[in-house]
This record gives structure tokens, C-alpha cells and sequence, in this order.
């Protein structure tokens, strides 16, 4: 059996199940949208998973107190830690 | 007469600045040359306290200065153009009190601009049931600006707003945040770049991902920067978007508290049903279920009204106007014409009604979200759903409505493919048809004409589906995809707004047809009651003497001198040119002249039968009645049998027959090519398919 420390994968805001919260934290700047960005999804910042559409996508998600909807190819270069 | 004073209306989109605009300028607005809301500019007048005019603007909704879709960027362009004839005196900016903070980043770009600026807080009557307070005093002073509490549903808010409009010239011009600070090094060079120029405007064109073109010319040439469009230009938008949070964090906590336990919360306990995985769509399914049994069976009784009046309308016109070629054009030309297309204005209110309600709503942004990954399989994008269903009032601001998907190619299959959903100018089409070749039977509970009706609506989303899935394989991908999409609070819709939007779309529906209806009825009623030949003007002797042995009554008698008059009028012999070509798909030579005098608008097809069947007849009957009796000159049998009327729907559904819509496609695109495309394969696509099912089905 191949032996994966888990603190070496780093949990995107995927990692998250419904109703969970988590901060994030790193991104890449240029592959996130700026629009996103301004609507509140900045390192540090708290989000939650709202609803998910079939297949996990796209996630409903509050970000900072915003509403919105991202695509999974989207939510999977957004790091965070999961808040219990 | 002093100028007017120029007001930009600005704001995040759902944040009831429609409302807004609407309560300032009541009725003194227009739109554009076309139905749409704010997807084009929309402009009113008011008159403030002291007597000055002022001209609002209403800008497309923006989440921000930095454009990431076509009506964002017209938003900058606008700001960005201080020698235009629009650019605003004053600003007003409207914020949504629920999503204060992420509002007022907008707010501090345009107070970036040194634009004068006043916030309007809307929903101010929302505050209570939420549990949120704010400190307007105190918010003013942190923005340096004023700040109006509204509330659009109480029509609260709005004198206050005006006499601060009057006094546009105290409010206080600063900036917020200096670019400077984000990053010396760079910002110092670009200001020595161009020394002439506001720092925050020049950001604003260098940062851009597409460059703008319609901005003042000083600044045209900031376009040519060579630090334009690097890697280092999103680092600093992000370091940007940072500051203005943090500017905005500086005082928002003091004045303003949410309190959530006071708070009922509607929005998950609907979102947990209306966005469920299974739920969700059920309840889409349904929803769209109820609007299309709504139209057909709701209307129903207007119309018929309409019918009968324009019927005795006619008849009256005809009996008591002093006989003549006048009275004869207005009785058989005009008002069957004109009848043709008021009889539709219940079905098309209705449809514009229940547009309105979902976008007004918030639902439009659920049905977004759970057809995204659908859509996307066929190369659309969830919001391309935005466009699909309100094509089903009018591809042309359906068109528009495309310029909200951030990524090209879904932008422009969407574009493509819109023009195929059902539309209400295909609607008066449909419906007649309908009533002449379905039975009018229930099964299961549901009108079979209302099944079949929905039945056209899905086959028109699934062609443009379909047709969306092929684009897809054969045009190539220019840019990656972004899809970010607000997902707003459920709200009750305002009944004012909903009222001016339908009136305002179904006016311009009835008067944009209502001016080529008008004219081709014209030109119709011309060529239907004359003609070059002995056939035409000595219709009655050639018929006597064939029928002579037959024993016919008068009106027997009558009618087939009037059907032979009108076969050799010039109307007459253009049919029968056309005819081989439409033979196959059983069309007669009437069906033909509809056909092509639809290729200015889907509309005119009824008019047009209407003034063919009227001229030389004058039976009070309705146009239902006479299409149902018409025969087929050639075969005999019935004109509108199952498989015609199968054809005829299928070519509707199909063709493009709309010159407006190919003008706004070459507009959105750009191109003529894309257009010509359209018309090509949509109307090719249409003749197969209804040749192959007429001559299935015979």
C-alpha cells in the first residue's frame, strides 16, 4: 500500500462537501478571474458551499458574503483550509 | 433653457436600479430602437424640485470597472469619454443593502474617476426583516459623498435623491485609493508616460483585456502602452482589488451590523429546493409547464374578442364609407392586415409578463446554475439559458443578452443558435395553424393544442441545442472560459416594473410590425385587386359562361368569380410562378405569397392570408373560418390538411425570417458573415425538413 502523507495535498474549495466552510488561501492571479476576485474570493477570506449541481458542478458557494456560482474546473485552483 | 443635467445610473446588476430609473422618469423614457432591459442603453427625463431638466441614462449592470463582458465595457467606455455628449455631471451609484460591501468596491472606482457620486442605498425597506443597521452619517463621511437610503417598493427616498441631484456641485470630489500606493515602480512610470492624463483612467485602459475604443482620443493612445496586457497586470488588479476592501473594511464594521438571528431565512430554505439536484429541475420542468398552458389558455378570450371586432370593423367600413378604391383598401387591406397582428398583443403581453417575473425574481439565476454543465456539453454556457428563454419573446434583445457570457465562442454560438428558439412573432403562426389541422381534445388533463404548442417550443430549443453542439465541433476555441454568475436574493417582484416592461416590449413589438405589416398590407391589397389581363377585369362573364350549365346559387356563383379574379390578379400570377417550388412541400400558391412576404418578419404570414382572403369577400367571417374552407385549386382537396400544416409548422420553426435579427447578429458580431450563414443553412435546413415531412405524411 502506497503511503500518502495528506498534508502534502492541499485542499481546494472541491475538497469542500455542502454546507462546509473553509478559508482560502493561495491562487494563481492570472488564471482566476478578476470579476471573482472583486466579489470577495481574496486569500483569507471565508467560503462556504451553498448548493452543488449534479456531477459536483457548478458549485453555489458564499464567498465573503457574496452568492455566486463558480465552474469546477474554477474551484479546483483555489486552495483553502477547511474550517471545522 | 439652461442644458439638462446629465445622471449616469450605476450599479451592480440586481440591485433594483431599473427600479430606480424607473421611479425617477416615470413614463419619459425610451429604449433604444429595440425591446430589451438595460441591455441597451435606456434613457428618461426627469424634472428636479427647481425646475432643471434632468437626462438619466440607465448603464447596463456592472460588477466593475475592470470589463469582463460587452456591457461592462460600454459601462468604462462611457466614463472614460469626457468630451462625449453622455458623459455624466453626476453619478449614482445603487447599492444593494444586503451586499453593501461588495457594492461599494464599484463605488470607489467611479469616486476614482472624480465623477461626483451619490450612493443609493435600495431596499432600504429590507433593513428591519434582515436585521442589518447602517450609520448613514457616519457612511458619509468615510466616502466622502452622499448617501440616500431608498426603497423602491415603499417609493421612499426618491425626493431626497432629486434635491441632491440639484446640489450636484457640493458633493465632494476625491479619491479613494491612489494607484501610486499599490505599486510605485510602475504606476510612477506609467503617469510619466503620459503626464497629461488621471492616473486611475490611464489603469483603467492599460488593464483592460480588451481594448477599449470608444474613449476620449488622448487616451485612445494610451492603447499602444507597451506594458499593456502582461502577466504583471493581473498581480497588480488583484493588489488593487485588495486596497479597495481594505479601504472599505477601514470603517464598514462601524456602520454596519447584521444581525442574522432576526433574519428569516427564505433564501436557503427555496434555494434548497429550487437549486436540488433533482428538485431543481422538476421544479424548472414545471414552471416552464405552467407558462406555456398559461398563454394558450389564458389568452384565449381576448383574443377572440379581437377577432370579432376586427371582423365587424371591417364589415362596418365596408358597408358605410362611400364606396371606392379607398374604402375597398382600408376594409380588405388595412384593417384585416393591422387585425392580424392586435389579435397576438394578449399572447405576446402574457409571454413578456412571465419573462419578466423570472428574471425579476432571482429564479433566472438558478435555472443558470443548473444548466451550466448541460449547456456546456453542447458549447453554450449556463448563461446562455438567459438568451434561449428569452428568445421565446424576441431573438433581438436575446441577441443582446449574449453580451453577458464573458467567453467568445460560447458568445457567439449562442448568438447563432438563439434565433432558433420560438419566438412570439412565430407564435400567431403556430397558433393558427394549430387550431386548423390539431383537434381540440384534452388528454391527460392538458389541451392537446397546449401540448403541441410546447411540443414547438422544445423542438426549437433542441435545434438550437443540437446546432449549438455541431458550432462547437467546427469553430475554434479563441480564449479560456470564466463563468462567474451572481446568484441574487429572491425577491418579490415590483409590480411597476414588471408593468413597464411589458408594456414598453409589447409597444414596440406591435409597432415595429405593426409599420411593415402596415405597408405590405398595402402593397398586398394593390396586387390582389388588380391585374393586366382580360382574365381579371372580365372575371364575371368568362366564370358565367363556364358554369353555365352548372346550377349554382348566387354566393356559390359569387365566390368562384372572386377566386378566379384573384388567381389572375398580379398577386394571382406571382403565386403561381412560385408555386413549383413549394409544391413539394404542400404549399399552395397563397401559403407561397405568405411564405415569402414572411421574410421580413414571421408576423406578416397571417396578415398577408388575412388581406388575400379578404379581398373580394365580403362575408363576415373570421380568418380561422376561411382558412379551414379553403381548397386547393390544383388538387381540390382541403388547403390545410395534417400534413401541410405539419410543414408549414416545421418551416416556421426552422427558417430564418427576420431581417432584424440578422441586423443585430452583423451588430453583435461584426460581421456580415455570421448572419449570411444563418440565413443560408436556417432556411436550407427549413425546406428539407418540411419536404420530408409533407411527403412522409401524405
Amino acid at each position: 500500500m502506497i503511503n500518502v502523507d495528506q498534508s502534502m495535498i492541499k485542499d481546494t474549495i472541491i475538497s469542500l462537501k455542502r454546507g462546509e466552510k473553509g478559508i482560502i488561501g493561495n491562487f494563481s492571479v492570472d488564471q482566476i478571474p478578476v470579476k471573482l476576485q472583486e466579489m470577495g474570493c481574496l486569500p483569507g477570506n471565508e467560503v462556504q458551499v451553498i448548493q452543488l449541481a449534479p456531477f459536483k458542478d457548478p458549485l453555489y458557494l458564499n464567498i465573503n458574503g457574496n452568492n455566486v456560482a463558480i465552474r469546477r474546473e474554477t474551484a479546483l485552483l483555489i486552495e483553502i483550509t477547511k474550517l471545522s | 433653457m439652461s442644458k439638462p443635467l446629465n445622471v449616469a445610473l450605476i450599479g451592480n446588476p440586481n440591485t433594483g436600479k431599473t427600479s430606480i430609473f424607473n421611479l425617477l422618469t416615470g413614463l419619459n423614457q425610451k429604449v433604444g430602437n429595440y425591446p430589451g432591459i438595460t441591455v441597451e442603453k435606456k434613457e428618461g427625463t426627469c424634472r428636479l424640485p427647481n425646475g432643471t431638466k434632468a437626462h438619466v441614462v440607465d448603464l447596463p449592470g456592472t460588477y466593475s470597472l475592470n470589463a469582463s463582458s460587452a456591457d461592462e465595457q460600454l459601462v468604462v467606455e462611457t466614463l472614460l469619454s469626457k468630451n462625449k455628449k453622455d458623459y455624466p455631471d453626476v453619478a449614482v451609484v445603487v447599492a444593494d443593502v444586503e451586499n453593501l460591501k461588495r457594492n461599494l468596491i464599484l463605488f470607489t472606482q467611479i469616486k476614482d474617476l472624480q465623477i461626483p457620486a451619490i450612493l443609493v442605498v435600495n431596499m432600504a425597506d429590507q433593513m428591519e426583516r434582515r436585521g442589518i443597521s447602517l450609520d448613514v452619517a457616519m457612511l458619509e463621511k468615510k466616502i466622502q459623498s452622499k448617501v440616500v437610503l431608498v426603497s423602491s417598493r415603499k417609493r421612499t427616498g426618491i425626493e431626497q435623491l432629486k434635491n441632491l441631484l440639484e446640489d450636484y456641485r457640493s458633493l465632494a470630489v476625491s479619491k479613494t485609493i491612489h494607484m501610486a500606493d499599490i505599486d510605485h515602480d510602475y504606476f510612477d512610470r506609467l503617469q510619466q508616460a503620459f503626464p497629461e492624463q488621471d492616473l486611475y483612467s490611464l489603469w483603467l485602459v492599460v488593464s483592460q483585456d480588451v481594448p477599449l475604443t470608444k474613449i476620449d482620443d488622448e487616451l485612445q493612445s494610451v492603447n499602444n502602452y507597451s506594458e499593456r496586457a502582461t502577466p504583471e497586470i493581473k498581480r497588480l488588479q488583484q493588489k488593487e482589488t485588495i486596497a479597495r476592501y481594505l479601504f472599505i473594511n477601514r470603517f464598514l464594521k462601524d456602520v454596519y451590523q447584521v444581525d442574522s438571528s432576526k433574519a428569516t431565512d427564505w433564501r436557503s430554505l427555496l434555494d434548497r429546493v429550487l437549486t436540488h439536484r433533482v428538485g431543481g429541475y422538476v421544479a424548472f420542468f414545471l414552471v416552464m409547464l405552467l407558462i406555456f398552458q398559461a398563454i394558450y389558455n389564458w389568452s384565449s378570450v381576448p383574443m377572440d374578442f379581437i377577432d370579432e371586432s376586427f371582423v365587424r370593423l371591417s364589415e362596418w367600413a365596408g358597408n358605410h364609407l362611400p364606396a371606392g378604391p379607398f374604402t375597398s383598401l382600408l376594409a380588405e387591406g388595412i384593417i384585416p392586415g393591422i387585425g392580424g397582428i392586435v389579435i397576438f398583443i394578449p399572447q405576446i403581453a402574457f409571454l413578456f409578463l412571465f419573462i419578466s417575473l423570472l428574471e425579476e425574481s432571482g429564479y433566472m439565476s438558478r435555472i443558470v446554475f443548473l444548466m451550466d454543465r448541460v449547456m456546456r456539453r453542447f458549447g453554450l454556457s449556463g448563461k446562455s439559458v438567459v438568451p434561449l428563454i428569452s428568445g421565446t419573446a424576441c431573438a433581438i434583445p436575446a441577441v443582446m443578452a449574449a453580451r453577458n457570457i464573458e467567453n467568445w465562442k460560447e458568445r457567439l454560438i449562442t448568438i447563432l443558435v438563439t434565433p432558433f428558439t420560438t419566438c412570439s412573432a412565430r407564435l400567431p403562426v403556430y397558433l393558427i395553424i394549430i387550431a386548423l389541422v390539431i383537434p381540440d381534445r384534452t388528454i391527460l388533463g392538458f389541451n392537446l393544442q397546449g401540448l403541441t404548442l410546447m411540443g414547438l417550443y422544445a423542438l426549437g430549443f433542441a435545434m438550437a441545442v443540437f446546432s449549438a453542439f455541431i458550432l462547437d465541433k467546427i469553430l475554434k476555441n479563441k480564449a479560456r472560459t470564466f463563468f462567474v454568475i451572481e446568484m441574487p436574493a429572491y425577491k418579490l417582484p415590483l409590480a411597476k416594473n414588471v408593468l413597464y416592461t411589458v408594456i414598453e416590449k409589447t409597444k414596440s413589438f406591435i409597432f415595429g410590425a405593426g409599420k411593415i405589416i402596415l405597408a405590405i398590407s398595402i402593397v398586398l391589397w394593390f396586387l390582389a385587386s388588380n391585374g393586366y389581363s382580360d382574365d381579371f377585369y372580365k372575371a364575371d362573364e368568362i366564370v358565367r359562361a363556364q358554369v353555365e350549365n352548372a346550377q349554382l346559387s348566387d354566393e356559390e356563383m359569387e365566390t368562384a368569380i372572386a377566386s378566379y379574379q384573384l388567381r389572375h390578379s398580379y398577386i394571382g400570377i406571382l403565386g403561381h410562378t412560385i408555386e413549383p417550388v413549394i409544391r413539394p412541400l404542400g404549399y399552395d400558391w397563397k401559403i407561397g405569397i405568405a411564405l415569402v412576404t414572411s421574410f421580413a418578419a414571421r408576423e406578416v404570414f397571417v396578415a398577408t392570408l388575412a388581406t388575400i382572403y379578404s379581398v373580394g369577400s365580403d362575408e363576415e367571417e373570421t380568418i380561422k373560418v376561411r382558412m379551414s374552407t379553403d381548397t386547393n385549386a390544383r388538387t381540390g382537396e382541403k388547403l390545410f390538411t395534417f400534413p401541410t400544416g405539419i410543414s408549414l409548422l416545421l418551416f416556421y420553426a426552422f427558417a430564418m425570417q427576420c431581417m432584424s435579427t440578422l441586423a443585430v447578429v452583423k451588430k453583435e458580431t461584426n460581421s456580415w458573415k455570421w448572419p449570411l450563414i444563418q440565413l443560408v443553412l436556417m432556411t436550407g435546413f427549413a425546406y428539407l425538413a418540411s419536404m420530408i415531412a409533407f411527403q412522409l405524411l401524405k
